[in-house]
């Protein structure tokens, strides 16, 4: 078996569980590369629709592209589309003056309430162990807590494929399916499925994204590659880290890691 | 497009502050494999904190991590050898008793292990755990690397000290090593380059050591095992999902479903996207429909070809580790035991033996009880049968976990599928 279809059937193998375990259940979906590759194989793994919803969050901040590409793909592939969005802070003006506030408020607490509202015990998300050194320490499902909390100095052990289920006085378990997938598997299994993805992605006028957030945190990077083949030559030439661009990585040092103790993603 | 590389996992275990972490900082620096301004954000990191700078902050990301100078959680990381083309992931496990669930968490998902051994200390109780461990969970590749030999002076008489008593050790165990190799992690001797430090040393480094470590192959040529996983509904058809854990399943074939003794006849293999699909070897997750339509077995079920004899029981023996703060007391109250995709509420009918994985030693195993990191040679029963196969024939049917309530408590091996009234 080669490289990719062992990390696809591994996937699909953590995301069976997953439906199997949880009753309420829903991916979150960024309109990204990753979780893409996310919902393409949730659309394999059950053999062609994905039997439950896909989460939006709605920063309002994003780019014109992602809103267009997301509508688009999720007509495409029929998906139950559900649009998170924190209104009251982005009523109130919230905007990226401070990272650590902006990103709790408009990602975190608008996930919250959805999951809230919609009762999940759930989530699948297309995080990697190889886009930020927090994320490597991470497991196939992690639980949440009551007030939302990533409990990373006690994580409960996970042996082969047995996946924990959920205890009692947890509210959700996050599901990584794609946590052993480095950026170059991802890009090379688009390549492989022929998979359609967000044009931010490719150069134009010498730049182009390599990790998409917000338009107002997120820098394109030098760069002429204009389609799959060309980012992944690259990639395989470049050494500059993926999330060079997203600025709530370098505000401090543990930004992140206090991000995701809070619930971020 | 250039062929793809070969990819392998590797553990890196051994005792609290033998330079673990510092080693996998060290490989990834000397085989250029940090994105470029990552040294940069240690050196900021580590001058906003006034300390030193240190390779294991590479791994070590979480603030406790590096407060404490200790690592809390495994971790994984990827890099590839420029000499052999191949991938390999680093599977960092942390040294410490109170973290031994995170390491086992680690190497469960690993091929290969360097066992990491600081000279001036020599062997320590977590470097036998975590020997023992390994060689429990079945990994029998073991590199050893003897760290910090810039502590004694490159000195081969201390190297050959301890190369001897972790000899005697892993010979206990049955474990020969794939490679011994005298490194220092923190001054780069023999890790990616060949130190000239130790001119008494000739044998390959500890990237060279890497690329020693043979790639386990899938199961493929085991016979087969179909544990179902869930039952979907696909265009109006019952669909029997699953992987293939071991051997190959082919269309047309008749399984036996056990426990429930169906016998089905495979109609169609189904992928997404893919038609006619005529076979599915381990590791290949797909759907099976089956002649007999309304017959399909639900999760738990495990398909076996025709005519082939089952290893159905509901007592057997294992070799379990336990992980839990809270020890197994008498029979274990409320345990549910987990193999493949199979549950069951589950018993401990005896404990046969009661192991300090720290030294080996044997410990009263009459006193009806397991604590946090002993191992346990267990008789378990179970309420109702399932399919096993002992861990040396099919290490897929054969390891399992013990969850109280809904919490992992233990893992283990299954040594024997029956066991003889005792």
């Amino acid at each position: 078996m080669d490289h990719l279809t062992e990390l696809e059937n591994k996937s699909i193998y953590i995301i069976r569980e997953s439906y199997h375990q949880f009753g309420k259940i829903a991916a979150l979906w960024s309109i990204g590369k990753d979780s893409t590759t996310l919902v393409w194989l949730c659309t394999k793994a059950f053999f062609g629709k994905v039997p439950f919803p896909v989460v939006y969050i709605d920063t309002g901040y994003h780019f014109q592209e992602m809103y267009d590409f997301r509508d688009h793909w999720a007509e495409k592939r029929g998906l139950n589309l559900i649009v998170a969005r924190n209104d009251e802070a982005l009523a109130a003006g919230m905007g990226p003056e401070s990272k650590l506030e902006c990103c709790t408020q408009l990602k975190t607490q608008a996930l919250k309430d959805c999951i809230a509202e919609h009762g999940f015990d759930a989530l699948l998300l297309g995080i990697r162990r190889d886009e930020h050194g927090i994320r490597a320490k991470e497991r196939y499902f992690s639980p949440r807590d009551q007030q939302f909390q990533w409990d990373y100095e006690n994580q409960p052990p996970e042996l082969w494929d047995q996946y924990s289920a959920m205890a009692d006085e947890e509210t959700h378990i996050r599901v990584h399916p794609l946590l052993h997938w480095r950026e170059i598997d991802v890009w090379r299994y688009i390549q492989r499925e022929n998979l359609e993805i967000n044009p931010l992605y490719f150069a134009r006028d010498g730049k182009r994204y390599r990790s998409l957030g917000c338009r107002t945190c997120t820098n394109p990077i030098e760069s002429d590659a204009a389609d799959v083949d060309q980012i992944i030559e690259e990639l395989l030439t470049s050494s500059t880290a993926e999330r060079a661009g997203r600025a709530q990585d370098k505000e401090d040092t543990y930004t992140m890691q206090k991000l995701r103790a809070l619930g971020y993603m | 497009m250039a062929a793809e590389a070969e990819s392998l996992a590797f553990v890196m275990v051994g005792h609290i502050d033998h330079g673990k972490s510092t080693l996998i900082g060290r490989l990834l620096h000397d085989t250029d494999s940090l994105p470029e301004g990552k040294m940069e954000e240690i050196e900021e990191a580590a001058r906003a904190e006034g300390r030193d700078v240190e390779f294991g902050y590479i791994v070590d990301h979480l603030r406790e991590e590096r407060e404490r100078g200790i690592t809390i959680d495994t971790a994984q990381t990827f890099f590839s050898s420029k000499t052999s083309g191949r991938d390999y992931v680093i599977i960092d496990a942390p040294g410490h008793k109170e973290f031994i669930k995170n390491m086992i968490t680690g190497a469960s998902q690993a091929e290969a292990v360097v066992l990491v051994c600081g000279v001036f200390e020599g062997v320590q109780e977590q470097t036998k755990r975590h020997a023992y461990v390994v060689k429990l969970l079945g990994l029998d590749q073991v590199m050893v690397a003897y760290n910090k030999m810039d502590q004694v002076g490159y000195d081969q008489a201390r190297f050959l000290e301890v190369k001897k008593d972790m000899g005697e050790f892993l010979g206990r165990l049955g474990v020969q090593p794939t490679l011994e190799v005298p490194i220092s992690a923190k001054c780069g001797d023999n890790v990616a380059l060949r130190s000239e430090n130790m001119p008494w040393y000739d044998g390959p480094t500890a990237v060279e050591g890497l690329d020693l470590f043979r790639k386990i192959p899938s199961p493929t040529e085991k016979p087969l095992r179909f544990p179902v996983q869930d039952v979907y509904e696909v265009d109006g058809e019952r669909v029997a999902a699953g992987r293939v854990e071991s051997g190959v399943l082919t269309r047309g074939q008749a399984l036996r479903f056990l426990p429930g003794d169906q016998l089905l006849r495979v109609r169609e293999i189904v992928q997404y996207g893919r038609d006619g699909v005529e076979r599915a070897e381990a590791g290949e997750c797909i759907g099976l429909v089956f002649d007999q339509a309304d017959e399909v077995p639900p999760r738990g079920r495990v398909g076996y070809p025709e005519g082939e004899a089952a290893n159905m029981t509901d007592r057997f023996r294992g070799t379990v580790f336990w992980l839990s703060p809270a020890p197994l007391e008498g029979e274990g109250a409320g345990l549910t035991f987990k193999c493949s995709t199979q549950e069951q509420p589950c018993r401990v009918a005896a404990i046969r033996e009661r192991i300090d994985s720290g030294s080996l030693e044997h410990l009263p195993a009459d006193a009806g009880r397991l604590e946090e990191t002993e191992v346990g040679e267990l008789v378990l029963a179970t309420d109702g049968p399932v399919v096993l196969e002992s861990f040396y024939d099919v290490q897929e049917l054969g390891r399992f976990v013990l969850l109280r309530g809904r919490h992992v408590v233990a893992g283990g091996i299954v040594t024997h599928t029956q066991d003889a009234a005792v």
